[in-house]
């Protein structure tokens, strides 16, 4: 691209145009069909959204009811914090506490819920080869990447969750006052009797947990370390996202509690006209 | 509900005797089942009194200058490596910022993973039944709404006095409290913070012996307390 000149507008235009068509490994890949990695299952008129985060990056989806989007820790680094919000009615978000106090559990994998603050269901987990995930510790603040890693904005090289997730909520309107705390996917935490907490980190390359929107939801992600991660370095590797057509849950296996909460969804949406 | 009493002086207050020598700014029973607020300054004391014996005191804290800055237990939990809040425990802002320190604590530990009682949380852990039941989010929004506060600026709180162990295999729940009446808790305010509490109202599970009591809220100022 060197050889072509932006003295001028119609230079600057050749120069642009002469970038299309890159291809790296985290990138949004449209259409989806064009992407590889897909279940095969999934068939291409079904395939909404193919995108792999950078580490240190986010993205902002909005997702239909029923839709799944599935989460893949590629090479066994990759840490995502993850924040719910009802699509139609943003002052309904993901609630850590009800999630894991509702369901008597804290530490997620298939079959268990993400529950608003109003006792309904935004997505349930459908799939999850991981279950290496944590509820207690949120994400990375500002301050701390400081201390960590010596910066923690955007733009510095090893940004903070939190700060990624304003830019991510700003996408869709939101403010920070939106965020509520996230879920991690992908590393995870045990609680000691005493309840000091154990990293547990990842399960390896190619772990995948699979979300089922149960509500038309904003999912915002940010892929940095987990704050408890004990490693000097910021280390964080790509999150490959793929969302494709589908249903809402018909029923709920997780317990009395995650019938109720899907049957508040359910007739919510109806109500809705949803 | 929040109203002040004239400051007074010590022999005047029921202050826990590890306290000495300070003047007491204000000092209120939190009714059961009812929600208190306050302005605590920076350097300021906040005591909570359990006069009746495992009274859940739901509480969320912000930067009385910005209340987009509050109470965040994710990063208290990470910055502090413990899901247990204790003497010397920092309750921290979402920002990773100070806003309050627990300067003394009769109790042992408290829970900030639980999350508060809601109408809506009821109808999945007990039945619809409960929906119309009086619930903590309740009276959070009620107080919240004489500081220009709302539903998106409720999410973590701590549960002062409230038990929620862990067990290995990630089961948790709400079980008997170990606190007792009488026994309190003092924090001292970093910055200057409001504190939003709802005592409160729940009766379907062991929070508050299934018998909502009431507690006692003290702000004073002077020197640190000593263990």
């Amino acid at each position: 691209m060197s050889e072509i000149s932006t003295h001028n507008p119609e230079g600057a235009r050749a120069h642009a145009r002469a970038q299309g068509g890159v291809r790296i490994e985290t990138m949004p890949i449209l259409p989806p069909s064009a992407a590889e990695e897909w279940p095969e299952a999934v068939a291409d008129h079904d395939k909404l959204w193919a995108e792999t985060v950078a580490g240190g990056n986010y993205t902002a989806l909005t997702l239909a009811r029923g839709t799944v989007i599935e989460l893949t820790d590629v090479a066994g680094d990759a840490c995502a914090h993850v924040a719910l919000f009802n699509a139609v009615q943003t002052d309904e978000r993901l609630n850590v506490a009800d999630t894991i106090k509702v369901q008597w559990q804290a530490y997620l994998t298939t079959g268990q819920q993400l529950l608003s603050d109003r006792g309904r269901v935004l997505a349930t987990i459908v799939a999850d080869t991981s279950a290496h995930h944590d509820t207690l510790a949120g994400t990375s603040n500002l301050q701390r990447n400081i201390e960590r890693y010596g910066n923690g904005s955007p733009q510095g090289g090893t940004p903070a969750g939190r700060e990624l997730l304003i830019l991510a909520a700003a996408k869709v309107g939101l403010t920070p006052r939106d965020l509520p705390p996230t879920v991690s996917f992908f590393q995870g935490l045990f609680a000691e009797p005493d309840g000091s907490l154990t990293f547990t980190g990842s399960a390896g390359a190619g772990a995948s947990v699979r979300l089922r929107a149960e509500l038309p939801i904003i999912l915002l992600v940010a892929n940095v370390p987990h704050p408890l991660d004990p490693r000097a370095e910021y280390v964080s590797t790509p999150l490959r996202i793929r969302a494709w057509r589908d249903e809402p849950s018909m029923d709920a296996a997780a317990g009395p509690e995650a019938e109720r909460a899907l049957a508040n969804t359910v007739a919510y949406a109806r109500l809705r006209g949803l | 509900m929040s109203a002040t009493t004239e400051p007074t002086t010590l022999a005047d207050t029921a202050l826990p005797g590890y306290i000495v020598d300070h003047r007491v700014v204000s000092d209120v029973v939190a009714e059961r089942r009812g929600p208190w607020s306050g302005i605590v300054h920076a350097g300021q004391f906040l005591t909570i009194v359990d006069l009746y014996g495992n009274q859940a005191v739901d509480c969320i804290v912000y930067d009385a200058a910005d209340t987009d800055i509050r109470y965040s237990a994710p990063d208290t939990i990470a910055a502090q490596g413990n899901i247990y809040l204790t003497e010397g425990s920092v309750l921290r802002a979402n920002t990773g910022d100070a806003l309050m320190t627990l300067r003394h604590d009769q109790v042992g530990r408290h829970d900030t993973i639980g999350g508060a009682c809601s109408k809506e949380s009821n109808s999945l852990r007990y039945g619809h039944h409960t929906v119309h039941q009086h619930a903590c989010v309740e009276n959070f929004l009620a107080e919240g709404a004489r500081w220009g506060l709302g539903k998106r600026d409720l999410v973590s709180n701590i549960n002062w006095y409230m038990n929620v162990p862990v067990e290995p295999d990630g089961v948790l729940g709400i079980v008997d409290g170990i606190s007792a009446p009488g026994l309190s808790l003092t924090l001292q305010a970093d910055r200057d913070v409001l504190v939003l509490v709802s005592n409160c109202p729940q009766i379907n599970n062991p929070c508050n012996g299934f018998d909502p009591t009431a507690v006692r809220m003290i702000i004073s100022e002077g020197p640190r307390p000593i263990a």
